[in-house]
């Protein structure tokens, strides 16, 4: 015998409360995208339009960016708003494009690492950046350092 | 609108409105008892300009090949039974008008995506209701009026909601979201509109319990503003303007 619900039976379970990772997902999405129009723009300003432009990039100009606290959370800004901006937009799409199921579960993983490992090596790279690291051999240095 | 009036009738307008010509219908057709796969079927059909789709349909069904098989109900762009896919976009077939549409290549046909097909233009609407059932489409008042009154609301909060009181629950913005063809797991744009419908109503106390539902990871944060939705809708509802103050509506916690 079939067992009818009763009228105001949900059809699936109420979503229990707490942290909604989706919602702030969402949120997560549209204040990282206002704050990257300024980041990237500044970013492209500063660095293909102001003085000699894109002819003043190079390894010095990089270094001499980094030497600047300024610059270096500028950049990590950046890289974690963009990363985190980007990992989150392909985990949509992989919900998109997969069903749920262990594919689903590789790639989210996949996607989780590549994101862990290149936010810790960003910031590792622009925090401890050292131009002219003490004992390197000489011919190794750019010109500009002392030792060269 | 525009509707033939006795001063246009000149001799060259009557003549384009009563020349008849040929059209040629590409349906996708699907037999479950016969087919494994659907195909496409051509005919050709002579209509006027006034014509509308429903009425080549008709002419198929009734002249040409009895087993066509579609849903209709009013004919009149209300009850909502025959959204189909039109040259590629989701249309109410007897809102459809032939001069509206480039004759000169053919019309193609089919049954509208993202539904289980059960045979030619008849889809399983089963999944899109369950959708609809869930986000609670009705009055719920935890107050009664005073005795002898009606429940008052103002020309300013009827307002509020008139854009979603319109669906005619046709299917055609849900079947039309790219998210809702992935898994069929997303509430899709119609059970937003009609509990948006209710979010929005002054009279309704429960806009709190839809607003939790659709806080949901198949929720409204699955939209991806496409717009596919409200290009789809035959009453032409801004569909995506109503899931973007639901996702407000969310985030502030009330309506």
């Amino acid at each position: 015998m079939t067992v009818i619900d009763s009228p105001r039976t949900p059809a699936r379970p109420a979503r229990r409360s707490g942290v909604n990772l989706e919602k702030w997902g969402w949120v997560y999405m549209r204040a990282s995208g206002v704050l990257l129009v300024v980041l990237i723009f500044g970013h492209l300003f500063v660095n293909l339009m102001v003085g000699e432009g894109v002819h003043a990039i190079d390894f010095g100009f990089v270094g001499g960016k980094w030497a600047d606290p300024f610059w270096q959370w500028w950049d990590v800004l950046m890289l974690w708003l963009a990363l985190i901006h980007g990992t989150n937009g392909m985990r949509t799409l992989v919900n998109d494009y997969t069903n749920p199921g262990m594919v689903q579960k590789v790639l989210k993983g996949a996607l989780l690492v590549s994101a862990v490992v290149l936010l810790v090596l960003g910031t590792l790279v622009v925090f401890t950046f050292e131009p002219c690291p003490a004992g390197a051999p000489a011919d190794l240095l750019p010109s500009f350092c002392p030792a060269a | 609108m525009t509707t033939a009036t006795l001063e246009n009738t000149s001799a060259g307008t009557a003549d384009a409105a009563t020349r008849s010509f040929t059209v040629t219908f590409l349906i996708r057709r699907f037999d479950p008892d016969v087919d494994t796969e659907p195909r496409w079927q051509d005919f050709d059909v002579e209509m006027y300009a006034t014509d509308r789709v429903l009425d080549a349909l008709h002419k198929i069904k009734w002249e040409q090949d009895g087993s066509l098989t579609f849903r209709r109900s009013c004919a009149h762009g209300i009850c909502g039974s025959d959204a189909m896919r039109i040259n590629g976009r989701n249309r109410l077939a007897c809102k459809t008008l032939i001069k509206d549409l480039d004759i000169s290549k053919p019309i193609y046909v089919e049954a509208i995506k993202g539904l289980p097909l059960e045979k030619d233009l008849v889809v399983d609407m089963e999944p899109f209701f369950a959708s609809y059932r869930e986000v609670q489409p009705f009055l719920q008042s935890t107050s009664a009026p005073a005795p002898g009154k009606e429940r008052v609301q103002s020309v300013a909060e009827r307002a509020r909601f008139d854009d979603t009181t319109k669906c005619i629950l046709c299917a055609a913005c849900t079947s039309s979201c790219p998210v809702f063809w992935t898994d069929g797991q997303y509430f899709g744009p119609a059970a937003i509109v009609n509990a948006h419908r209710f979010i929005f109503d002054s009279r309704d106390d429960e806009a709190k319990v839809r607003l939790d539902i659709l806080n949901d990871k198949e929720g409204v944060w699955r939209c991806r503003t496409t717009f596919n939705c409200t290009d789809a809708c035959p009453r032409g509802i801004e569909v995506t303007k109503a899931i973007a103050e639901v996702k407000q509506a969310i985030l502030r916690g009330k309506p």
